[in-house]
């Protein structure tokens, strides 16, 4: 049924645009991929498993658990592992990257080691009820990933276009030393910046959680790749070009699966980098130059 | 207000200024002169606090300053309109000038746009594009304009003439006259010597990162080192123009 499709393509794809989001804030203000962003993601997913299977919480608590969670993560993230290597002498530029490749490796592992290997179920009171509109069966937890999403992506925006604090945001994307000279306390904005991004990583996690019933501790490194393809796609840095490349790759994953073949799904994202690096390296949204961000 | 003591600043290796002494006092307009690679740049920079020194002190208003982050010194009033002017080009026109009074926390910041808008017209006009579209003296405009938003007590302006066409230069000149008048200590750095010692008080010329000569601004205009090494060509080809 088309329609189905087209609500499962959006529930998907709404879900890697706030990963992808994640992704793009931290590489506009810092200009590195934070390879730990889907761990951190993991995380976030374990927490609602945990938060709401073994203690019982209710689903908002579940949320605030990993909201709480994941930002100091990033925070820690932040602090112990990328300031200190910004702007010392000698160090090279890839630093900071292969410093967040060792948090998801560590991150990574931890989990393995609590958690043990495999599929941990997630359950949620109405991950079962489902209404039928006409021919079209929706699930509640559709409605809900897909009204979260929705209100995120908003909410950003409207954060970033209006706040002084969103502002700030983005002249440090634009230039740090421009907006330190107008007053910006950088360091602050970066924080801020990678904690919010960890907090959407968090949120995000537990949405998938919700969406295929399942977490694991390799969960991190699969949607960690999409979202570094999302980003490629709709331009780095950029904030629309994560949530339409993020709804492009719901959508054309989900199609693949149910009119095509099913083995290939994961392998869209990588076509999609192919393509786009020879057809448009600087994304659907991207521009050659710094701006757009 | 403004005492530099003995700074030397370094990339890396490279000691690019090797030993400031500079004064800048209250309600004048200082220039800093000086060839390409001299080193001005790097001087304001570092009063900005983009640059630490190595050595040496800045003090300000009586304080001790070296060392502090630019956003630190912003707040003590130190405002620097930089080489290239700057723009955040993905902002639109009035993003950049609420940058400017960012700082600020008091209620006339929407007043004082305003009326930095009334004084620049175009920017009103322009308010809403993306600052990256407006033309190199528009841009020029919007720094200066941005940078006064923030009040400040001393404002660094680096080049502001550079690249841009004699009648926008002239105008700019007129509007850092302005800006003394307004009550607020400027201190410039200039290629175009000629027009800087016009407006300002006193003068610093820098060579390889030194200062050698200082004095009246009235005085070095007709100073022969300095109508050699920066007035000269200029004036010959003035005076041929008169003939
Ligand atoms: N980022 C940098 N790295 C290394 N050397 C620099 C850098 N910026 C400037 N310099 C050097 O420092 C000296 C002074 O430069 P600068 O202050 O920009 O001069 P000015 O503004 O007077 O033209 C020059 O020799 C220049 O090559
Ligand atoms: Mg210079």
């Amino acid at each position: 049924m088309l329609l189905e499709q087209l609500i499962n393509g959006i529930t998907l794809g709404s879900i890697y645009a706030i990963v992808a989001l994640g992704f793009t804030l931290v590489f506009g203000v810092l200009g590195i991929i934070n390879m730990a962003h889907g761990e951190i993601f993991m995380v976030g997913a374990f927490v609602g498993v945990m938060t709401t299977g073994v203690l019982g919480w209710p689903l908002w608590l579940a949320f605030a658990a990993s909201i709480v969670v994941t930002s100091i993560l990033g925070y820690l993230l932040e602090r112990m592992t990328l300031r200190p290597l910004r702007g010392k002498k000698g160090v090279s530029h890839l630093a900071p990257l292969i410093s967040t490749i060792g948090v998801s490796i560590l991150l990574e592992n931890l989990s393995h080691h609590i958690f043990g290997a495999g599929n941990k179920p997630f359950r949620t009171e109405f991950a079962e009820i489902s209404i039928e509109i006409g021919q079209v069966t929706v699930y509640i937890v559709q409605i809900v990933i897909f009204a979260i999403s929705i209100i995120l992506m908003i909410g950003l925006s409207i954060w970033l276009s209006k706040t002084k604090a969103g502002k700030a945001l983005r002249a440090t994307a634009e230039n740090l030393e421009t907006a330190s000279i107008l007053g910006v306390d950088t360091k602050k904005i970066i924080t801020l910046t990678v904690i919010i991004a960890s907090a959407m990583g968090g949120i995000a996690g537990i949405l998938v959680g919700m969406a295929f019933n399942s977490v694991s501790p390799q969960m991190g490194l699969a949607i960690g790749l999409k979202g570094l393809a999302i980003i490629i796609l709709g331009g780095m840095g950029n904030v629309k070009g994560a949530m339409v490349g993020g709804l492009l790759l719901g959508l054309s994953e989900t199609f693949l699966v149910a009119y095509g073949d099913s083995g290939y799904r994961d392998a869209i994202a990588f076509i999609m980098i192919i393509l786009i690096l020879l057809l448009r390296p600087q994304g659907i949204f991207g521009s050659k130059m710094a701006e757009g961000r | 207000m403004l005492n530099l003591s003995n700074v030397e600043t370094y990339y890396g290796q490279i000691q690019a200024l090797k030993g400031i002494n500079l004064e800048v006092q209250e309600g004048k307009i200082i220039t800093l002169l000086g060839a390409n690679g001299a080193g001005k740049s790097t001087t304001m920079k570092t009063i900005a606090g983009l640059l630490k020194p190595k050595n040496g002190s800045v003090e300000f208003l009586g304080e001790n300053v070296t060392g502090l982050r630019p956003d630190q010194l912003l707040r003590k009033g130190i405002a620097l309109v930089p080489e290239g002017r700057a723009i955040l080009s993905s902002m639109t026109v009035l993003e950049n000038l609420e940058m400017g009074a960012y700082h600020r926390k008091d209620h006339a910041v929407k007043a004082d746009i305003e009326n930095v808008m009334q004084r620049f017209p175009i920017l009103h006009e322009r308010q809403t594009q993306m600052a990256g579209t407006l033309s190199g003296g528009q841009q020029q405009m919007l720094a200066i304009a941005r940078a006064l938003l923030s009040k400040p007590k001393l404002l660094l302006l680096d080049e502001p003439s550079m690249g841009l066409a004699p009648l926008i230069v002239a105008e700019i000149f007129k509007i850092i006259k302005e800006i003394k008048d307004a009550g607020t200590t400027v201190l410039l750095v200039e290629q175009n010597a000629k027009q800087a010692l016009k407006i300002a008080d006193y003068g610093y010329v820098m060579e390889t990162g030194n200062i050698i000569i200082d004095g009246k601004a009235s005085d070095l205009i007709v100073d022969p080192r300095i109508v050699e090494a920066y007035l000269g060509r200029k004036s010959t080809s003035e005076q041929a123009l008169v003939k």
